[in-house]
């Protein structure tokens, strides 16, 4: 009975896990990391669905990798060893692409190899793989992949319907009228991810889906990675004792 | 004292107890000088390409309207139409439009303008671009082909003309190529009988428009002055033609009524000439040196972003402070 209920419960915090990357804290519209590589290659569908799944095979498998080896890796030395990790499975993705997608190959060009610094895949390591099991980080590596990866799709897709009058190079508006080549470059890019991040935040409003403290270091999104609380709680530290 | 008296008034907000006297400038009183200053440009313009140009003016007009009151009755906004600076956007961008481009390119160029630039950020007063030169590039960059096909004014007001329009290099495009020798006389640049959008033709109206807002203390002659003086000492120091890079392109258009938007420039005196010795400087590197042929609307859009780090390197003297 006992073990049910955990069980119950344990499928039912994997399946939050794997949710929230999804909307709640989607990596790109709500976190927003790793809008570099966002707005680079999403002028089109295929190349934001393409990005958007390197992306996730890499952030999957390196969350696993990390949290396996998350209790014989140093603190001190734990940036470069995820880097290492990473840029191990970036290779093989980068090389699988290159043999069975050249196109989309050349399309991201310098962006594919560029997934090595990908903050969304440091930033998991580090606030979410070094510190869970290893079936969390999976859902957690799936489910951050997933929301990468539609995001990137929707404004690939915008960007290029508005930009080029195509879906997946398939032509819809453009013998009717002609497209606005801005969409195309980084001001319609920045155009359209602004617009999605606004649509976002409307969703989630109407929603109710809030923080749960909106104000101070609790409430962001990004509290876990970074160290500026307690930094902070250092500082306090030494004051004290400086006053000692 | 009057120029004292002139500049200080216009320059600084004024705080005292009361009482205050009010004065009668209004919104709307501005803009009907704008509008007024802008008319002779747009006879001029008329005369040139025909009536065409008074339809793509009249379109930009009532699309900036119909987007600035339908922005407002959705977002359930204050109504704000009738302080005319919707009118003046839509003529200002129409000016910067070669008169052949299709209307729902114009129109579309009217919504960048309107709701993104000015309504977006707050609306009037609080935008942080000039909507029509943001407008101008957005176009420019979209439709690239319509929107550097240049009609040759042919002067078919009182004729029928054969064909609709003949399409010819503006006087900068030729510049850009160094076809020196076809450039036009500088009496046609003055009076405007070249190719080139509504407004990038006739500089003799545009200073009659600008000097009547000078007069009518509309407009602060700080940045015009700026704005062309750096063009001419930039031509004489490379060795150009001034007179051509003032009165060519869109310069006496961007020096007047662009780049001395209130709400898009500098508060202080010393912060408009930067910001007119900026745009200037810009303009000539891109027409120079840069590959598109014209640059006053890209110059007036980077020293808008620059603007508030303008106004914070002259901030006034905070009274009772010293001076650093």
């Amino acid at each position: 009975m006992n073990q049910l209920d955990t069980k119950r419960k344990d499928k039912i915090a994997l399946k939050s896990i794997f949710m929230n990357g999804i909307i709640k804290e989607n990596p790109v519209l709500v976190l927003l990391l790793g809008t570099c590589p966002t707005l680079a290659v999403t002028t089109s569908a295929v190349n934001g669905l393409g990005m958007g799944i390197s992306t996730m095979i890499v952030l999957i498998f390196s969350n696993v990798f990390i949290s396996i080896f998350k209790n014989i890796i140093p603190s001190r030395v734990r940036i470069p060893a995820y880097i290492v990790i990473i840029a191990g499975f970036v290779t093989v993705v980068g090389f699988v692409v290159k043999a069975y997608a050249p196109g989309i190959d050349k399309a991201l060009g310098i962006f594919l190899p560029l997934i090595v610094v990908n903050c969304i895949i440091l930033g998991r390591a580090e606030m979410f793989a070094s510190r869970k099991s290893v079936l969390e980080s999976t859902f957690d590596g799936a489910g951050m992949g997933i929301g990468f990866t539609l995001a990137l799709l929707l404004i690939g897709t915008t960007r290029e319907l508005l930009g080029s009058g195509m879906i997946f190079g398939i032509s819809i508006t453009s013998s009717l009228i002609e497209p606005m080549g801005i969409f195309l470059m980084p001001p319609g890019g920045f155009f359209v991810f602004g617009c999605m991040i606004a649509l976002v935040n409307k969703i989630m409003k109407t929603k109710k889906i809030t923080p749960k403290q909106e104000m101070g270091c609790a409430g962001c999104p990004s509290s876990a990675s970074c160290n500026l609380s307690t930094v902070q709680e250092d500082l306090e530290k030494n004051k004290s004792e400086g006053d000692k | 004292m009057g120029l004292f008296k002139d500049l200080y008034i216009n320059d600084s907000l004024i705080v005292a107890s009361s009482p205050h006297r009010v004065s009668d400038v209004t919104t709307s009183k501005i803009m009907r000088d704008v509008i007024i200053g802008l008319s002779p440009a747009l006879i001029m313009s008329t005369f040139n390409f025909g009536f065409q140009v008074l339809a793509m003016a009249s379109v930009c007009i009532a699309a900036c309207i119909a987007f600035e009151a339908g922005f407002q009755y959705i977002t359930k906004r204050t109504h704000t139409t009738n302080d005319l600076s919707a009118v003046v956007t839509g003529l200002i961008l129409a000016f910067n439009l070669p008169p052949t481009l299709p209307y729902w390119m114009a129109i579309t160029g009217c919504f960048v303008a309107i709701v993104i630039v000015k309504q977006i950020f707050g609306g009037i007063g609080q935008n942080f671009a000039n909507p029509a030169a943001t407008a101008r590039i957005v176009l420019l960059l979209s439709f690239t082909n319509s929107m550097t096909t240049w009609a040759k004014p042919s002067i078919p007001l009182f004729g029928v003309p054969a064909i609709d329009a003949v399409t010819s290099a503006t006087p900068l495009m030729l510049f850009s190529n160094g076809q020196l020798t076809e450039l036009p006389a500088k009496i046609d640049l003055l009076l405007g009988f070249t190719g080139g959008s509504l407004g990038e033709t006739s500089g003799i109206a545009f200073l009659i428009g600008g000097t009547y807002l000078i007069i009518r203390k509309i407009i602060l002659p700080a940045i015009p002055m700026a704005f062309l003086g750096t063009m001419i000492v930039f031509s004489l120091l490379i060795g150009i033609d001034p007179a051509f890079q003032i009165f060519a392109g869109g310069a006496m258009l961007g020096a007047f009524f662009m780049a001395t938007d209130y709400a898009t420039t500098p508060i202080t005196t010393k912060g408009k000439i930067v910001f007119g010795i900026g745009c200037g400087l810009i303009t000539m590197l891109i027409r120079v040196y840069g590959s598109l042929p014209e640059g006053v609307s890209f110059a007036i859009l980077f020293m808008n972003i620059l603007t508030p780090h303008i106004d914070n390197f002259f901030q006034g003297r905070l009274y009772g402070r010293s001076s650093k």
